[in-house]
């Protein structure tokens, strides 16, 4: 119709080298970081350390003056290896987050640094090193260059109790859930920091709201985590699992209508504190232009963005861990575990075991991450006075009244355990059923337009 | 036990490290060519208008202090609530001791939140009154400072 | 501006005083906003424009009528086509020529669909400035395809100096009708998947309904044109009270403010009525084409176009309200003096009046519920 045909886009061919590099690091790095974690996290527990200072270092542990020595060097193993996770998850998943919004926007996102696009996180690492670091002249020069410690801190430290597997775990706190919440107070004091050190207005205005809607959502969030401590009857991450099982109706999310609801609190209040959309008001690009992290640059602008992405990861894993039945397999009970370890050296059968706990719970907290992403890329931002009124108007009371209906709720069981059975399968029907209504109408939307579900083209 | 919080001091210790090891690498490697006009602070191109160190009315000063009163107690219910099931489970008459426990520091919560919201602070307050003195019902600082007292 | 920087220094109190612009992703293009603010509420809003200014009607004065038709789109890019056409219908009183019957569906039909465009943008940015990009993302690959129709009749994309003093410079090219017919058909299917994407999402609407209200006596008063006219509930078009070119032949509704989710003439209405006009205009595009009649598609104008001394206005309904020329004659071939009236400038009168009280995210959601583009207001 036009004059001059439309010329084809050329195509853009990936180089072989950059091929082969961009797949082998999209498999060999998620799975050796799982693997290294499978094997270093178990591997340099005290059970097992003190059994190879007796065994190979012919020494007894209760009495050796390096055992703490030893002690140390494992835990620093162990520290570095799921800082190295975090950090290279939470680029991974930047890179999974743009494609997914490329393809929720009708786009194509990052596909020219490997195949997909899968090592433009590195090379966005690499160019956010290679930025030159400016701080304000007249901005607080400690504060600020201190705030991203802060924020690094109290993101890598929930790593100790967040559970990967039924062994998997640094440390196995009695307090773990406890541990959780006040830690992650330090991701919000870290931004707090860096927007009154930066003494740029709209910084000002981030921090504020940040501490703001962090201190807010903590209310729900708290409340809504007593839940599942109440039905567990511990505060330890691995305890509150191991009081779920592998199938949907033996979750807490389904075995009790409160925590129902209160899954859905708890995960608004989670967005909330990650300054996720529709609660990311404390960086609202339309609005503050960058938020706290305005007069943020080069690596130290980095380290705010790894804590943002690898929240995705963490925040999906505690809902999974108190809600969604963690790291359990359908048909394997707790004690299976404990049999197949033994003393000693765990067997082939137990790793694998661990690696199935490991695999389940990576995978449904991947879904969680993805609805994290999705909500991100679909929904407009709240303003202050209604993010607000939200958690004090809304979610506060209905959290009290499912506190309130859980401790009675937990009373009922005691003298009719069935009731949390029945409970548990008839919430799960309906939940499936809505499930399939959701998709049918999305289906019908896609169809009434014309479109096709497309999966290709990846 | 010492492990267990060992670890957390390790973590720590690794994170402040991984935060540090960036940034001095980059430091090699990275360009440092300092000036005036970088080092401004950004108010969208404009050069800016005072300080941003000031008293700022994030208007949640109440909602704060509230906030610290139910973390407090959230954080003192925590132990409870742990035990809460093993007292359930040894038998109606402590299950019920339990409860009215719980409840009672829950209700007296409650009662705080109520009150706080029927006294009128958790409205964001929006309208701006303006003083009559003010030339064409120009907002003042002077009103603000009234209806804050 | 002065008085207000000093007050704050004299004051120290807990107000703020900040640039809210010209380098900000919400103010569509270099405007500055001085804010006064007492925390997150506003106490005032003051526009400060001419970060843009390129003094082009200035340099209509310099060069010849027709010379000026390409200067006409940087006024407002992004509905460049009714921009001409004002500069087009406004030569063409002062020659006193009668447009050919083809040409004038051929100008109705590009600029429906640079009106479709231009709203797809607006309604579009709106949505990013309240937090949700993707539909910014679906408004411009629906704009992708009006472009590329659009090019295959004038060969631009942005910029299209498509109309020429007594018509249009190209005819349909072969096959154009039956490609924007099958875009119509895609594009009216797809404003129900944009209700249910933004339009009606419970975050936005209570971002938008009931802030930001201009009422009826507000709006005509501070002079409104266009679609945020409209939105306070005044029932005001050019293309149907003061007919131009074809439009007195097509029958389409003007979507007015009805307090669609809050009170008439919030931001909300203002942004679903700009929604409602991309239906309608699609409507004239589908009516223009069936009626299409043939023809030449260029009047005779005399190859120096030299209008008789005296001044002409003409009025166009722009995609941001109505565009008036005003130009005055004094017998030679170049202009003695030309005014453009556009809706953006007008909108930030009322940015001011409307601010306190208004939050910092409102202040955003008022700004793009205006449509403002910032070439427009500094010509």
């Amino acid at each position: 119709m036009s004059a001059l045909p439309t010329p084809a886009p050329a195509r853009t061919k990936t180089p072989r080298l950059a091929a082969i590099v961009s797949v082998t690091a999209a498999i060999a790095l998620p799975l050796g970081l799982f693997c290294v974690i499978l094997f270093a996290t178990p591997l340099l527990q005290p059970a097992l350390l003190d059994g190879f200072i007796r065994e190979r270092l012919h020494r007894d542990p209760a009495t050796w003056y390096w055992r703490d020595g030893v002690y140390t060097v494992a835990l620093l193993v162990l520290a570095f290896v799921f800082a190295n996770f975090a950090a290279i998850f939470s680029g991974i998943l930047s890179w999974w987050e743009r494609r997914v919004a490329g393809r929720i926007q009708s786009r194509i996102g990052p596909n020219r640094a490997g195949v997909g696009g899968f090592l433009v996180w590195i090379a966005d690492a690499v160019k956010l090193i290679l930025k030159e670091d400016l701080v304000p002249a007249e901005a607080d020069q400690m504060l600020f260059r201190a705030a991203p410690y802060f924020v690094m801190v109290g993101f890598i430290l929930t790593f100790v109790v967040l559970p990967f597997g039924e062994s998997i775990a640094v440390s196995d706190m009695n307090v773990g859930l406890f541990f959780i919440t006040s830690i992650t107070a330090l991701v919000v004091v870290g931004i707090l920091l860096s927007g009154w050190s930066s003494n740029s207005k709209w910084a000002l205005f981030g921090g504020m709201r940040s501490a703001a809607q962090v201190v807010s959502y903590e209310i729900p969030a708290g409340l809504a985590i007593m839940v599942p401590v109440l039905m567990a009857g511990t505060l330890s991450m691995q305890g509150i699992i191991r009081a779920q099982g592998g199938l949907p109706w033996q979750w807490f999310i389904f075995r009790n209508p409160a925590a129902f609801a209160l899954f859905f609190i708890f995960f608004t209040s989670q967005l909330a504190e990650a300054n996720r959309t529709p609660f990311d008001l404390p960086e609202a690009e339309s609005e503050l232009v960058a938020g706290y992290l305005s007069e943020y640059s080069g690596f130290r602008f980095a380290l705010f963005f790894l804590v943002e992405w690898g929240n995705l990861w963490t925040m999906s894993a505690i809902a999974v861990t108190i809600f969604l039945g963690g790291w359990q397999i359908p048909f394997v009970p707790n004690e299976l575990y404990a049999q197949l370890k033994g003393t000693g050296f765990p067997p082939l059968a137990w790793w694998g075991l661990e690696a199935a706990s490991m695999l389940v719970f990576a995978a449904k907290t991947m879904v969680l991450v993805n609805v994290v992403v999705w909500l991100r890329w679909t929904l407009p931002r709240i303003r202050v006075d209604q993010m607000m009124s939200l958690c004090w108007k809304y979610l506060v009371p209905v959290s009290f009244a499912c506190f309130l209906f859980t401790l009675l709720w937990q009373i009922a069981v005691a003298a009719v355990p069935a009731l949390e059975t029945a409970m548990g399968v008839g919430l799960t029907a309906v939940s499936v059923v809505l499930a399939v209504l959701f998709a049918r109408q999305t289906h019908r939307n896609i169809t009434a337009i014309g479109d096709r579900v497309d999966l290709s083209n990846w | 036990m010492g492990f267990q919080f060992g670890a957390v001091l390790a973590f720590t210790v690794v994170a402040i490290a991984f935060a540090a090891g960036g940034l001095t690498i980059g430091r090699l490697v990275r360009p440092n060519i300092p000036g005036a006009d970088k080092a401004a602070i950004y108010e969208c191109g404009e050069r800016p208008i005072g300080s941003a160190w000031f008293n700022f009315n994030p208007r949640f000063y109440l909602i704060a202090l509230v906030f610290v009163v139910f973390e407090v107690d959230i954080a003192l219910t925590f132990p409870v609530v742990a035990v809460y099931r093993a007292w359930v489970s040894h038998g109606a008459a402590t299950a019920w001791v339990a409860f009215s426990e719980l409840l009672l520091f829950t209700l007296i919560l409650v009662v705080g939140l109520v009150w706080v919201w029927r006294h009128g602070d958790l409205e964001w307050v929006k309208k701006v009154e303006t003083d009559e003195s003010a030339p064409n019902g120009q907002p003042s600082s002077l009103a603000a400072s009234k209806r804050a007292a | 501006m002065e008085k207000l920087i000093m007050r704050r220094v004299h004051q120290g109190g807990e107000e703020m005083i900040l640039n809210f612009g010209p380098q900000h992703p919400s103010t569509h293009g270099v405007i500055n906003f001085l804010v006064e603010t007492d925390g997150e509420v506003l106490r005032r809003a003051v526009p400060d424009v001419g970060y843009l200014h390129r003094s082009i009607e200035k340099i209509a004065e310099t060069i010849g009528y027709p010379q000026f038709m390409p200067y006409t789109d940087r006024i407002d890019y992004v509905s460049a086509m009714m921009a001409n056409e004002g500069w087009a219908t406004a030569i063409e009183k002062m020659l006193k020529v009668e447009v050919p019957r083809r040409a004038q569906y051929l100008r109705a039909i590009a600029c429906e669909l640079c009106r479709m465009a231009s709203h797809l943008v607006s309604v579009g940015t709106m949505a990013t400035d309240i937090g949700a990009t993707t539909p910014l993302v679906h408004g411009i690959r629906e704009r992708e395809s009006i472009n590329d129709l659009l090019e295959a009749l004038c060969g631009a994309r942005l910029t299209y100096n498509y109309h020429r003093i007594g018509g249009v410079a190209f005819d349909l090219p072969a096959g154009w009708s039956d490609k924007a017919l099958k875009f119509l058909d895609h594009f009216e299917k797809l404003l129900g998947e944009w209700d249910r994407l933004i339009s009606f999402n419970e975050i936005y609407v209570k971002r938008l309904a009931n802030v930001a209200v201009i009422t009826r006596e507000q709006a005509i008063n501070y002079g409104l044109v266009g679609p945020n006219l409209r939105g306070s509930g005044v029932s005001f078009d050019c293309r149907r009270d003061a007919p131009y070119g074809a439009y007195a032949d097509f029958d389409f509704e003007i979507p007015v403010g009805k307090g669609f989710r809050g009170a008439v003439g919030d931001a909300f209405d203002r942004y679903y009525v700009r929604v409602l006009e991309l239906r309608e205009s699609a409507r004239i595009v589908r009516q223009a084409l069936a009626k299409m009649p043939e023809g030449d598609i260029m009047a005779k104008v005399p190859r120096k176009v030299k209008p008789e001394a005296g001044e002409v206005l003409s009025r166009v309904e722009s995609a941001r309200g109505e565009m008036g020329y005003y130009v005055v004659s004094d017998g030679t071939d170049k202009p003695y003096r030309v005014h453009v009236r556009t809706g953006s400038f007008l909108a930030m009168g009322i940015i001011e009046d409307l601010s306190p009280g208004l939050m910092v995210a409102d202040l955003v959601a008022l700004i793009a519920s205006l449509d403002v583009v910032a070439p427009e207001i500094d010509r």
